[in-house]
């Protein structure tokens, strides 16, 4: 099975119900997204497909059609996407663990809505949990990273 | 202090080594009285001056933080402690944790789970505080938990700096041929400002490293400070940005096996017989194992990935025994009543005579209420993890974990080997919260190594094991009783809370052999020890004999008695017509550090000010891990439901090492309070949990945070913790919140048992 992870195409040999998640991280070795609940509850998993969030544990390998996109692959040339560089100014993550996917899926909102309101950015971060509760400098990440973006 | 006790006090200093600081600062770098672990494994070329400061000849710095770090950034302020004395940059330093060793005890971790309030400083507390120094030597327990890490090392992590920084110095005196008083340190050098010569610490640590260690290096004034005292860059924020495999999960051997476990779903039951007959077939599955440890029965899968062993596992037969416990709510509530009714539990507060004081008191001047809390599960975001190899004779155990040394003493006791033989990796923590003081996953993951031929095995359990496999935050019943004064004063507070012992249930965990025998300060932690004055005050225990797991949960017993004690003491105040800031300033007049934390949370919200229709408001104060806190929590009557709307924190931590840092956990720790005041309760039918992954244990999301504004004071004579004290109070200002809006008094929790949230 081949797939494109993070711009790098990648042959996997995997039973096509194995969810994205474990392919990723068992066999191909790729740790940034993490296994939060196996059930699209918390949102630690998400990645982009397409540029779209999708959670990972709960989608077969076999039905990925599209770039993988995970947080291992936001940096260029070492240079952290805008909206990590947000997330390393605003000092947002606590234990860490659920940031990747935070992160991405504020990526995903961004990319839709360049300027979101809070109510967007609530919207679509609710599928994310945090149990640190970094939640008032997520919100404050994603309008500083929306700024930089505009001003870029 | 008495002549007397100061003397007796020296003498237990002199006994107890003293790492804690205070008189005997510099202590540990004179007498060593526990070898440092860092000399086996030094690099080439590396130099170690101390448990805490390694240096290479390449310049590279590191700096052992020998806490967990699961959030609370340790890794940046124990390692500014150093940094700021050794003069170098938090960015030019490597931070590691290091290995288990008994020089990284955590003295102040034992000492505040001691029965005595922080403002009691009598003899008799500090004999006993310092006493306990020796236990807690003896058993030499490194932990991350009661928010201690910071006062712990406070003294002893900059004394560690300093000494690194005076050796250094008298090194390049040596080779410069200067007096080493004249020199200075700026960067990672060495400077001769008489002759602009100057020596990189890489130059000197070899040289420096020989040397006797100064008794007597000096810290720097507060007012020197370049670091402490001010918001740095987390020194581990890029990893965390970037998704760097930082956690228990992300460890990777070569030829690692995955794995997980499934124990008997009633706790503590047997597993009376399984079939793994089908689930052998399946693909990618290496071997399924029983497991009959003594902290459980059930089976572990080793497979090719972590999704073929849940898949296998989800497909073996058990059936399981009855559990040691009521099987359902109904049947462990009537034991912990029966426990209210014929215990008389232990008084660890009691001024005047409650007894006679209620006794005549006329009806209409009595309070009474009885209030209930929930078990509750962490659910840290990292499920519980651990990796394991045992090869050679050898254990190696990778995990997340809150107490090594801990860990390392059962998992070696589980492989049948000597500690000396077992090596303890600790990773970042993905979540604590209490819950991985614990070491049931590690002790797993050594059972199925020995079952996997040398090979290292990932164990990852699912959320539905994790959730149904805690040790849970304890159910608990508070029965109080108040007698108000003419003044509209409590004359009279009597106050009796009955829960299942944490100690009794934490201890066999470690120690089999071992049993808590006295009363467990736990149960009314946050209840007997309030800066009130109420002249008949008393704050019974109750250890309610259920077997149960139990355990650490976030600010432990803080987390139920500051509603307990709070939302009674609201029911005072509003009993007696009195404003219930208002009341507190009358009650809380010996205790400034108190009053100053209420007066500026007062302003902040502009307390007192009208507000819009459908809006109330609820105050909280909860003195926990040596820090003062104030809350209040502003809520919203919407269409949706109850929306909270913002939260005012005033804390004072008396010193706050890293305001940034300071400031986010005490906005986590009150989300963590909310999200459970709000909908969390771990429920048991046929003696198994109910709830198992986050559709019915869920947490505050992002579109039900408030607003917070935090304000960090610095009055109070004493450093407190700051990981866990913005918990308790929150849970109370919100129920009191709720009565104000929908004059529901919620006695039990979660409040969405009466009321509905957005």
């Amino acid at each position: 099975m081949r797939l494109t992870v993070d711009g790098k195409t990648i042959d996997i040999d995997a039973e096509p119900e194995m969810p994205l998640l474990w392919a990723l991280r068992d066999l191909a070795g790729v740790l940034g997204p993490k296994f939060g609940c196996g059930i699209a509850a918390c949102g630690a998993c998400t990645v982009l497909i397409d540029g779209a969030p999708v959670r990972s544990c709960i989608l077969p390998v076999a039905q990925v059609e599209g770039d993988v996109t995970t947080i291992e692959g936001l940096a260029r040339d070492g240079t952290l996407h805008p909206v990590q560089q947000a997330w390393l100014d605003g000092q947002v993550a606590q234990c860490g663990y659920c940031q990747a996917g935070q992160i991405m899926s504020a990526v995903a909102l961004l990319d839709e809505i360049p300027e979101p309101t809070d109510e967007e950015i609530d919207s679509a971060m609710s599928g994310n949990l945090c149990r640190c509760g970094t939640y008032p400098r997520i919100r404050a990440a994603i309008k500083r990273a929306a700024a930089m973006r505009a001003g870029a | 202090m008495s002549r007397a006790g100061r003397i007796a006090r020296r003498t237990f200093l002199v006994g107890a080594a003293a790492v804690a600081g205070g008189l005997a600062v510099g202590y540990y770098f004179y007498r060593k009285p526990f070898p440092n672990p860092l000399e086996d494994g030094l690099a080439e070329g590396e130099a170690t001056f101390n448990p805490y400061v390694k240096i290479g000849s390449d310049d590279r710095v590191t700096v052992i933080v020998p806490r967990a770090e699961m959030g609370q950034g340790v890794a940046t302020t124990l390692a500014a402690l150093v940094a700021e004395e050794l003069d170098v940059e938090l960015d030019a330093i490597v931070v590691e944790h290091g290995p288990p060793a008994s020089a990284y005890a955590n003295v102040t971790m034992i000492k505040d789970g001691l029965p005595f309030p922080v403002f009691d400083e009598s003899t008799l507390a500090n004999l006993a505080r310092d006493g306990v120094g020796v236990v807690g030597k003896f058993l030499a327990i490194q932990g991350t938990g009661g928010s201690t890490s910071t006062t712990d090392a406070f003294e002893r992590m900059r004394q560690a700096g300093a000494t690194a920084r005076e050796m250094l110095k008298s090194a390049a005196a040596e080779k410069l041929g200067v007096a080493a008083g004249t020199l200075r340190t700026e960067a990672g050098r060495v400077v001769d400002p008489a002759s602009e010569r100057s020596l990189s610490y890489g130059e000197l640590a070899l040289d420096a490293s020989a040397l006797r260690p100064p008794s007597d290096a000096a810290l720097r004034p507060r007012s020197d400070w370049r670091l402490l005292g001010r918001s740095q860059p987390r020194t581990d924020m890029h990893a965390k940005v970037t998704g760097a495999p930082i956690f228990g999960v992300d460890v990777s051997l070569p030829d690692m096996l995955f794995a997980t476990v499934r124990m008997s779903p009633r706790r503590g039951a047997r597993m009376v017989s399984i079939d793994a007959a089908e689930a052998e077939k399946l693909p990618g599955v290496v071997k399924i194992v029983p497991l009959r440890t003594y902290l459980g029965e059930g089976y572990g899968v080793i497979a090719k990935s972590t999704w073929h062993a849940f898949r296998a596992a989800d497909a073996v037969e058990a059936e399981w025994g009855e559990a040691p416990f009521p099987p359902d709510d109904a049947g462990i509530w009537s034991e912990l009543q029966r426990a209210m009714e014929t215990d008389a539990g232990t008084a660890l507060r009691n001024d005047g005579d409650v007894d006679t004081a209620l006794a005549d008191a006329p009806r209409e001047r009595v309070v009474e209420a009885e209030y209930r809390v929930p078990f509750l599960a962490h659910a840290t975001m990292e499920p519980m993890n651990a990796t394991a190899r045992f090869a050679d004779g050898v254990l190696d155990i990778w995990a997340p974990n809150q107490a090594p040394t801990l860990l390392r003493t059962v998992c070696a006791r589980e492989a049948g080997i000597e500690e000396a033989a077992c090596n303890v990796h600790v990773t970042y923590l993905g979540g604590g919260f209490g819950r991985r003081l614990e070491a049931d996953y590690a002790v797993f993951a050594t059972r199925l190594a020995m079952e996997a031929g040398g090979a290292p095995v990932k164990v990852i359990w699912t959320r539905e094991e994790d959730i149904t496999h805690d040790m849970y935050r304890p159910a608990a019943i508070g029965r109080f009783t108040a007698r108000l004064g003419e003044n509209g004063l409590p004359e009279a507070l009597d106050m009796k809370i009955a829960a299942p012992s944490i100690m009794a249930s934490v201890m066999p965990r470690f120690y089999p052999a071992l049993s808590a025998l006295g009363p467990d300060a736990t149960v009314v932690d946050g209840s007997y020890n309030q800066p009130y004055r109420i002249p008949n005050y008393r704050v019974a225990a109750v250890k309610a004999p259920l077997p149960l797991p139990v355990g650490f949960w976030r600010s432990v017993g803080n987390s139920y008695n500051g509603y307990f004690h709070e939302c009674f003491m609201d029911e005072i105040a509003h009993s007696s017509a009195t404003d219930p800031i208002e009341l507190r300033r009358r009650l809380m007049t010996d205790f400034p550090t108190a009053l100053g934390a209420i007066e500026k949370v007062a302003d902040m919200a502009r307390w007192g000010d009208p507000l819009p229709d459908r809006r109330a408001r609820g105050f909280a104060f909860t003195l926990s891990f040596g820090s003062w806190v104030a809350e209040i929590v502003e809520i919203a009557d919407t269409p949706e439901g109850i929306r909270i709307e913002k939260v005012w924190i005033a804390a004072d931590v008396g010193t706050a090492l890293d305001p940034s840092i300071v400031e986010a956990q005490l906005f986590s720790g009150a989300i963590y309070g909310l999200s459970a005041a709000m909908n969390q309760e771990i429920t048991f039918a046929d003696g198994m949990v109910e709830q198992s992954n986050f559709h019915d244990f869920d947490a505050m999301r992002i579109h039900q945070c408030p607003q917070f504004e935090v304000a960090i004071l610095e009055n109070a004579g004493r450093m407190g913790g700051a990981g866990e004290i913005g918990t308790p109070p929150a849970v109370a200002a919100l129920a009191n919140a709720v009565f104000a809006l929908t004059g529901k008094r919620v006695r039990q929790l979660p409040l969405s048992r009466e009321v509905a949230f957005a």
